[in-house]
């Protein structure tokens, strides 16, 4: 790379090491951004990750932040880093479409509180990602504008919903990136790629400005190379927001705080339902990674223990029921009317909404929509929705008995490793079951990180750490811990060049 | 209890969805497969049980009742897909 010949790839570094080479000048932020963009122009075409870049502002917000460097500022964390966002955060006078054709042309009149606080912490933010419409899969195959593709082998899926956004991270098309997780949205695709996924405790992080799916469940949150990204990202867009009644009101911790503290001693549950339930079994591979992991975290001193959460059992049912009925509330206000879509050449009302709805929704929506709408029908509401929101109670109460224990719980973060393309699209149900070891989590509202531990059949495998409403500082600690001592997140960037450049 | 079609139809109306003659077939089937997983919840005694609806229990958060700016008109209407003046213009309700 000429003048820097020892310099790595710019794209394929974490936001910590560019930080560290933009204060100290021996990069600017219009060389890290340049890198980033030739990256996607080599490789994106493949992996698909991208539905809207954003070249215009990206390069004014890394010109600000070259300028204050040239004067002798200091500069945040995250300050000139680029960002990869999911496309279903409002971004004021830039299209969101939450890869939807019901969303055509709509152009946010204001921006989601997370995008406010990354343009005040001079994040530049890079483009916005594929995902699976309005968030509703676990591979992207339902996105309006075709799937994203896994960088370690492109005849797989990049996970979802939020998989453009980890294909991003997982291919170095961005540094750092933000996805939602409503059933593992952001903890699945993170282990399908080899990095690292964050979902915060619900209520965390504002969600104003994000295009609703289950209101109860969503949560928005990191997606990056390694766990101290996560940390910082998480420290950009955590916290108390008065447009957004769900939030905690609470300040945020510094959530780097205990980033390289001992593990000595601390308590580690397995619940053994997170191996194996009724009708799914993790896979042997991803199984046997995950018991590695387990030996890493007792090598370094802390007691790990198996336990059981009886209840996780009903996780899939309930979520199923849950977010079906929130969400066929929340999209009953894509008509035709306000915003987005409208079906030409209707001459009554009720045809107009049924034909926008009818082209402007995919296959799978259609069937959330019509699974909420029946859970919540007249005659079937206590059957199912109040007899589902019971039993998450049941689910809520054994998270809170094992934390009275545990500090941590620790399970694989999905039953197998990335599948391929087209492998579960004509079978739902065999597409729900891949997120029986994330929708418990949502259940309880408790935090989670997925961090990488390995590999089966040659793929990423995804292990997963969760802890008490809150304690996302402890979360970070142990799965930083862990990643220190394995070095997973130092990827196998040679393997990714190889699949992603090839022609 | 499996779902008919006539039923998939009524939540179909419902929830403003229109299927063509094979997709309700095949909605039916899928549905009534989802519905199947459901019935293991009757395993779940809830009857002393309350029910969740948000996981963190925190009340209302209220501000005080001041004025200040919002959207104009214009910056509301720029989405709509059809305006007449200041407002969303749709197909005649009232006959």
């Amino acid at each position: 790379m000429g003048l820097h010949s020892a310099m790595p790839d710019l794209h394929t570094l974490t936001a910590h090491a560019a930080h560290e080479l933009l204060v100290t000048k021996a990069i600017s932020a219009r060389e890290l951004l340049d890198a980033v963009y030739a990256r996607i122009d080599a490789v994106d075409e493949r992996v698909h990750s991208y539905v809207l870049l954003m070249r215009e502002q990206a390069d004014a917000v890394s010109a600000r932040v070259d300028a204050k460097i040239a004067a002798g500022e200091s500069i945040g964390p995250l300050e000139g880093i680029p960002l990869a966002l999911k496309d279903i955060l409002c971004t004021q006078g830039i299209p969101t479409t939450c890869c939807s054709r019901v969303l055509e042309g709509f152009v946010p009149p204001y921006d989601a509180t997370v995008v406010r606080r990354l343009d005040d912490a001079g994040v530049v933010t890079v483009g916005k990602t594929n995902m699976d419409e309005f968030a509703m899969g676990s591979s992207t195959e339902n996105s309006a504008f075709g799937p994203s593709r896994n960088p370690w082998d492109l005849a797989r899926v990049p996970g979802g919903s939020s998989g453009g956004s980890a294909s991003a991270i997982g291919a170095d098309e961005a540094l750092i990136a933000l996805g939602t997780d409503t059933g593992g949205s952001i903890r699945q695709p993170a282990a399908y790629c080899g990095v690292v996924g964050m979902k915060p405790t619900y209520g965390r992080v504002s969600r104003y400005g994000l295009i609703a799916f289950a209101s109860s469940l969503d949560q928005i949150g990191p997606i990056t190379k390694d766990v101290r990204d996560a940390a910082l990202l998480m420290n950009a867009i955590g916290g108390p927001d008065p447009c957004d009644s769900t939030c905690y009101p609470e300040p945020a911790p510094d959530f780097t705080e205990k980033l390289g503290r001992d593990i000595t001693g601390m308590k580690i549950g397995v619940p053994r339902e997170f191996f194996s339930q009724e009708g799914v079994q993790v896979d042997p591979g991803v199984a046997e990674a995950v018991h590695a992991a387990l030996r890493v975290l007792e090598a370094q001193g802390a007691i790990v223990e198996e336990c059981s959460l009886p209840n996780v059992r009903f996780s899939l049912p309930i979520y199923y029921i849950i977010a079906p009925a929130e969400a066929s509330s929340n999209l009953a206000r894509y008509d035709g009317v306000e915003f987005g879509y409208r079906a030409p050449g209707t001459r009554d009302i009720v045809s107009m909404m049924t034909d926008t709805r009818d082209a402007g929704f995919g296959m799978e929506v259609k069937r959330r929509i019509m699974l909420g709408t029946y859970a919540l029908s007249s005659g079937y509401y206590d059957a199912y929705y109040l007899k589902a929101s019971q039993v998450r109670t049941l689910i809520r109460q054994d998270f809170e008995r094992a934390f009275a224990q545990y500090d941590v719980l620790v399970t694989p973060t999905a039953p197998t490793v990335a599948f391929p393309l087209g492998a579960k699209v004509d079978d739902p149900m065999q597409m729900y079951l891949n997120d029986i070891c994330t929708i418990p989590i949502n259940m309880a509202g408790v935090p989670s990180i997925s961090v990488p531990c390995g590999y089966d059949q040659g793929l990423p495998v995804g292990l997963q750490f969760i802890t008490a409403h809150w304690d996302e500082t402890t979360l970070l600690q142990a799965a930083y811990a862990y990643e220190q001592a394995t070095g997973w997140s130092r990827r196998a960037i040679d393997e990714i060049e190889r699949v992603t450049m090839a022609g | 209890m499996a779902l008919t079609r006539e039923e998939v139809e009524h939540v179909a109306l419902l929830s403003r969805l229109e299927f063509g003659e094979g997709e309700i077939e095949r909605f039916t089937e899928q549905l009534n497969s989802i519905l199947e997983h459901f019935t293991a919840l009757q395993e779940a005694d809830t009857s002393q049980i309350s029910a969740t609806t948000h996981v963190v229990p925190m009340l209302n958060v209220l501000r005080d009742d001041e004025a200040r700016p919002s959207c104009t008109p214009d910056e509301a209407l720029q989405n709509a897909p059809e305006r007449s003046d200041d407002f969303f213009k749709v197909p005649r309700v009232v006959e």
